[in-house]
């Protein structure tokens, strides 16, 4: 997996899929579409900051509440390279598995880290570089069941896979 | 060592003796489910999967309750795809508007849902079948897409935390003021990825609708599944829904818990959440001097007869307060037919309340009353996160029905005992 270079938003606790994508874009699956309100009722000016490449970092539960995955679809479709959190949601952390959206877990770096910091992530390792304080972190390594789904890309290739050995 | 009846259900269903926390299985669903959000995307990645057929059309559930009726050519269309989905698929049970309404109140009422059995669903309220001693947890579209091909899903088994409720209830105290003050206790993050086992005698003592109520919002602490032993109250409830076989199960003696927590039910009143979180509850007499714009009675939480029951039973003979709207939605067209032929429309509709066809809509902030800026609204739903029902400088006052109507009346938040 490759190192992932960019710029830290910071969030705070319980950061919820409502604010991360308001109910009133669902009746989209359009991922620019939903790019362009990503974090509107929490951030309106997020869409107007956020660069390719950069890191939302945020505390507890991020992506509580609803189900949606146009959640994750919508930050991944902002150019978001990774979120870190100190814990996520549990329908939250499977849908960004599923979409592709790098989901670390890591409490020392959702501590420690600040907004306009510059991180370099090594996904493989899940070593996390703050470039701007010189701190690294590590975070937690996923369970290895769900290493072998996104070694094959994803759950949608992992399925069909399974599919095609029935 | 014991299991629980999360550990029980998810050993039954992945061929397992029997499984423990932690443990990741793969296991077979009895039920797959999917609205009008969730499912447009599970549709575009199932036919991503190149599955051709579904595992078990029997087994799938589509209901069209979120943007319905249709609010807009967009919600329009992601119906459409759903309709035309389940056509092609010999899908069943797709329930469309007039045949359905909201499904969390809807599948348990159309017998689809039974103790014992593992039900996953795109929508995080799918948790609300615990009530009726199954495993349901909610998930994504794309773990929707990929378990309709495969008949399964791939899910971590949850520590438990049992919370025990003891003591009597007060007046008008019911399912969503236990509820809502388990979460203040807990905190919104409280049973991440952990089951919330709900017992006790408060609970055997506790109608389904309150037991539906509590379970729906499992969720709301974090949690991956609520459920509760299934006991006589659940048979007969089983007995007038269908006819069909289903095997129980309840916790050993002798189940670890990562946690216990004991709450005296005798000691809690009517209980508000206030902005911007559900763990924010309080009795509602310590909320303060709140004006409300609306009051919405209904939802997967708090649609049921039994709540339409309450409310009347505090609207009859009464007026909504001429600065509120009140909007009450059953949940779905038989508790909707019920609520006329009990005489309760009448209530609503002469104390100046709007009686809705069933729809999510107001929840979470899609139609049928959404809030303007700076409005503020007390619900019977299950969040009141920023801009939830609406704008995002309006708020959300999460309470039971009961609290709901009189603050209707009052024009501010209070309980129905302020009622002249």
């Amino acid at each position: 997996m490759s190192a992932l270079h960019g710029r830290v938003h910071r969030y705070g606790d319980n950061v919820n899929t409502d604010v991360i994508i308001p109910a009133r874009y669902l009746t989209t699956s359009d991922v620019a579409e939903l790019a362009a309100h990503c974090m509107e009722d929490l951030d309106a000016e997020f869409v107007k900051r956020v660069r390719p490449g950069d890191m939302i970092v945020a505390g507890e539960n991020f992506g509580c509440g609803s189900s949606r995955e146009h959640a994750p679809l919508a930050i991944k479709g902002a150019g978001v390279g990774c979120v870190i959190a100190a814990r996520f949601a549990r329908i939250f952390f499977r849908n960004a598995i599923n979409v592709g959206l790098p989901a670390l877990v890591c409490p020392e770096a959702a501590a420690k880290i600040q907004s306009g910091d510059e991180l370099v992530i090594d996904l493989g390792s899940g070593r996390i570089e703050n470039r701007t304080q010189g701190e690294s972190y590590q975070a937690e390594p996923f369970p290895k069941f769900l290493q072998q789904i996104i070694a094959a890309g994803g759950l949608v290739p992992y399925t069909r896979r399974r599919l095609a050995t029935r | 060592m014991g299991s629980t009846i999360t550990e029980k259900i998810l050993a039954a269903h992945s061929g397992e003796e029997q499984v423990r926390p932690g443990q990741f299985v793969m296991a077979r669903l009895d039920l797959m489910l999917g609205n009008d959000i969730t499912a447009p995307i599970a549709i575009q990645e199932f036919r991503k999967l190149g599955a051709g057929k579904l595992a078990d059309a029997a087994r799938v559930v589509l209901v069209a309750d979120h943007g319905t009726p249709n609010k807009d050519i967009e919600a329009a269309e992601q119906c459409r795809v759903m309709r035309e989905f389940s056509r092609e698929h010999g899908v069943e049970h797709f329930f469309d508007v007039g045949r359905g309404g909201i499904e969390h109140a809807l599948l348990p009422e159309e017998g689809l849902v039974a103790p014992g059995e593992c039900i996953l669903g795109a929508d995080s309220h799918t948790c609300t079948y615990g009530a009726v001693g199954a495993f349901a947890t909610g998930v994504g579209s794309t773990d929707l897409a990929a378990a309709m091909a495969t008949g399964d899903c791939w899910l971590r088994v949850p520590e438990s935390i049992k919370v025990i409720y003891r003591g009597a209830l007060k007046p008008w105290v019911g399912g969503k003021d236990l509820i809502l003050y388990t979460i203040g206790r807990l905190g919104v993050a409280g049973a991440l990825y952990q089951a919330l086992e709900f017992c006790g005698e408060t609970i055997a003592a506790l109608p389904m609708a309150g037991r539906f109520t509590m379970c729906n919002m499992a969720i709301e602490a974090g949690a991956k599944n609520g459920i509760m032993a299934p006991d006589a109250i659940t048979d007969a409830f089983m007995h007038s829904v269908t006819s069909r076989a289903y095997q129980t199960m309840t916790s050993d003696a002798d189940a670890e818990y990562a946690r216990v927590v004991e709450i005296d039910c005798s000691k809690i009143d009517l209980q508000v959440s206030v902005p911007h979180l559900p763990e924010n509850a309080r009795p509602v007499g310590e909320v303060g001097e709140v004006r409300i714009d609306q009051s919405v009675i209904g939802s997967c939480t708090n649609g049921r007869i039994e709540d339409l029951r309450m409310a009347a039973e505090v609207l009859k003979g009464r007026e909504v307060h001429p600065e509120v709207r009140l909007i009450v939605i059953p949940a779905t067209p038989r508790i909707h037919l019920q609520a006329i032929r009990e005489g309760l429309a009448e209530i609503f509709l002469e104390a100046g309340g709007a009686l809705s066809t069933p729809t999510c809509g107001p929840c979470l902030g899609l139609h049928t009353g959404v809030l303007a800026k700076g409005e503020r609204a007390v619900s019977t739903t299950n969040r009141n996160f920023v801009g939830r029902m609406g704008h995002p400088e309006s708020e959300v006052y999460l309470a039971g029905p009961a609290v709901a109507a009189a603050s209707a009346v009052l024009g501010r938040i209070a309980g129905p005992e302020e009622l002249p």
